[in-house]
């Protein structure tokens, strides 16, 4: 029998109002741990998937839309923009890697996108099997899009118009998967990526006044011919739907194809000076930098966070009363125990200590608890997002900001369990026992 | 205020202080155990003078040199028997000996409920615990305040003689205070305090 295990014994004696406290800084300890996971883990998912892109090029409209729509993939794009005017700034000298992106179709709620293997590779994107493509209607599915849609190399897949699923399907037009990549942990993962000419193909290929000369040359490199459309009857309601990207893109010549975004990457930090405040003074279009519009993001939804935060910190203060009161009110109760274990030969200092341990270890039980719960949770949570989403999360990280909350809760455990402790080492044994 | 002129107590040697309530029997006790400072004279124990001690090194001296029997047992609720015994030896810094508290309970007669609660015990199987739990660390004293108040007069012999035979079992002397005259005659000494003889 020692002071931890008499401690122990104390909290077993009145299982019920130890168990309330150990719950009620569990159920805080976990609110706030899972709150810092689900912060940390959207700003390193936000900020995994911009990686490598220091500025969207896109049509003018909200600057987070531009990039919600080209760089997450999560939102409707802002409209198209030629890609002659798009070309010209991605030769500046000034723009060390520009990748177009065409957008406009899906599969199966994946969105597919016209673009060059450059893209893959901003996310360090390899391939598992098979090539890249080198034809149009050739396309390479992102790890997850294959693994959930079931695509594989010689896979046949048809494009649906809309990137929400539900859309008029390109029935006449399916691709052919000739690749697939490894996973990246990143956006990449969800899209087929395809080549520029497959989607102005597709869209081009419906409309009557499109070149009339039904070359088939589907392999042509550069995608300038214009093909007829062997399914006219197909494409009756294509040029109906208004709230597609590249409506537009079928209807000039070759040299006024349009693209919906250019991720451009500087060659040196200085070009962020300049060349976004001159692309959105004297062009048509609209530049956005992704790591301004995350951080704007960020705050806001930091806002929501930051409150529930605060409601967390609540029910801590409110499980730290609960500890002192459970204390405290005990106190009366066992001024005979403290006065006896004085009798017994315990010093002051001791009896003091065995109530700041006993407060400390229903903090330590209420903690452990919170952090399982609150890891356990968000791991779920992760597997569930990864599931529904693809955003890959995980419980089983660890956190700096974890290790201030720890010293937080002991701080408020011994602020809890002071006073009663105080009191205990006060305790007159002599009159106590005499009365 | 008491006062008392010279009280000594040899090895082993037995005593009973006899007074009425209120006459200070028990702050006698207090003051041997070193829980109250007398504000003229001195307090030795085994030799050692507690006035000179600090508090914590009277709390260390008592825990390890004497063993106390209250009126109210004050047996701890949270702890089994036999562990309100090895809190004892811990707080007393005598090395655990479960074997030889298990040996004093059955000495005393309640071996079998020694992982009993204090809840579940009666009066007279609480006292055995309390005796028990005041020798279980072998002190050189033995202090007893009114152990026999709340026992019908046979328990109360039989209780004044276990403490006896139990203190002479470890060589402690025994020092008992109390108002009840069924005592008299059963130990060595007698004080009588308060002119109540």
């Amino acid at each position: 029998m020692n002071w931890p295990r008499l401690a122990l014994a104390n909290l077993r004696a009145s299982p019920l109002t130890s168990l309330v406290n150990v719950v009620l800084l569990g159920l805080g300890t976990a609110s706030i741990v899972l709150l810092l996971l689900i912060g940390e883990q959207l700003s390193s998912t936000l900020t995994r998937d911009a990686r490598g892109i220091d500025l969207v090029i896109g049509a003018k409209g909200s600057p987070v839309q531009l990039v919600l729509s080209s760089v997450y993939h999560a939102d409707l794009p802002t409209g198209n923009i030629p890609k002659a005017e798009a070309d010209r700034w991605a030769s500046d000298p000034r723009v060390a890697r520009a990748v177009p992106l065409s957008l406009g179709d899906s599969y199966r709620g994946f969105r597919i996108v016209g673009t060059t293997p450059g893209y893959a590779a901003l996310y360090d994107g390899q391939l598992a099997a098979g090539r890249f493509w080198k034809a149009p209607m050739e396309a390479v599915a992102g790890a997850a899009a294959a693994r959930e849609a079931r695509l594989q190399e010689g896979s046949h897949l048809v494009g649906a118009h809309g990137l929400v699923g539900g859309g008029h399907a390109h029935a006449g037009h399916p691709y052919r998967v000739v690749g697939v990549l490894a996973p990246t942990g990143t956006i990449l993962d969800r899209l087929i990526l395809t080549s520029l000419d497959s989607v102005w193909e597709l869209h081009e290929a419906g409309h009557p006044e499109d070149d009339h000369d039904a070359d088939h040359d589907h392999g042509h490199a550069h995608g300038h011919a214009h093909k007829s459309d062997p399914l006219p009857e197909a494409e009756a309601s294509h040029d109906q739907e208004a709230d597609h990207a590249h409506d537009d893109a079928a209807t000039g010549d070759s040299e006024g194809r349009e693209i919906t975004a250019l991720l451009v990457r500087y060659h040196s930090p200085l070009a962020a000076t300049t060349l976004p405040r001159q692309i959105n003074a004297e062009s048509s279009l609209q530049a956005a930098a992704p790591a301004s519009e995350i951080t704007r993001l960020l705050q806001l939804v930091g806002l929501g966070l930051d409150g529930l935060r605060a409601f967390a910190g609540v029910l801590i203060l409110t499980a730290a009363f609960s500890v002192f009161a459970a204390l405290y009110g005990a106190l009366k109760a066992r001024r005979y125990d403290l006065a006896m274990l004085r009798c017994l030969g315990a010093t002051r200092a001791e009896v003091l200590l065995s109530l700041l341990l006993e407060g400390l270890l229903l903090v330590a039980a209420g903690a452990l608890l919170g952090f399982a719960l609150g890891h356990g949770t968000m791991e779920v949570l992760g597997r569930w997002m990864a599931a529904s989403r693809g955003v890959s999360a995980t419980g089983w990280t660890w956190l700096p900001a974890e290790m201030v909350l720890i010293i937080g809760l002991v701080t408020i455990g011994l602020l809890a369990t002071l006073l009663p402790a105080w009191q205990a080492y006060r305790t007159d044994v002599a009159r106590i026992l005499a009365g | 205020m008491l006062r008392l002129d010279a009280l000594t107590l040899q090895p082993a040697e037995t005593c009973a202080v006899i007074g009425p309530s209120g006459c200070g029997k028990t702050t006698l006790l207090h003051l041997v155990a070193g829980l109250l400072r007398p504000t003229l004279g001195t307090v030795s124990v085994c030799g050692q003078r507690l006035d000179e001690l600090s508090v914590s090194a009277c709390d260390r001296f008592r825990g390890r040199n004497m063993g106390i029997v209250f009126q109210r047992l004050h047996l701890l609720p949270a702890l089994s028997v036999l562990e309100n015994l090895l809190l004892a030896q811990h707080l007393a810094r005598v090395s655990r000996d479960g074997a030889a508290a298990n040996a004093l309970l059955d000495a005393l007669g309640i071996g079998e409920l020694a992982r009993a609660r204090p809840a579940q015990l009666s009066q007279g199987q609480s006292q055995r615990v309390a005796i028990a739990r005041a020798l279980v660390h072998r002190p050189s004293l033995l202090l007893a305040d009114e152990p026999t108040s709340s026992l019908d007069d046979g328990n109360a012999v039989r209780a004044i003689e276990l403490l006896r035979t139990q203190a002479q079992s470890i060589g402690a002397a025994l020092l008992v205070v109390t108002h009840d005259r069924r005592i008299r005659g059963q130990l060595d000494r007698e004080v009588v305090l308060g002119g109540a003889a």
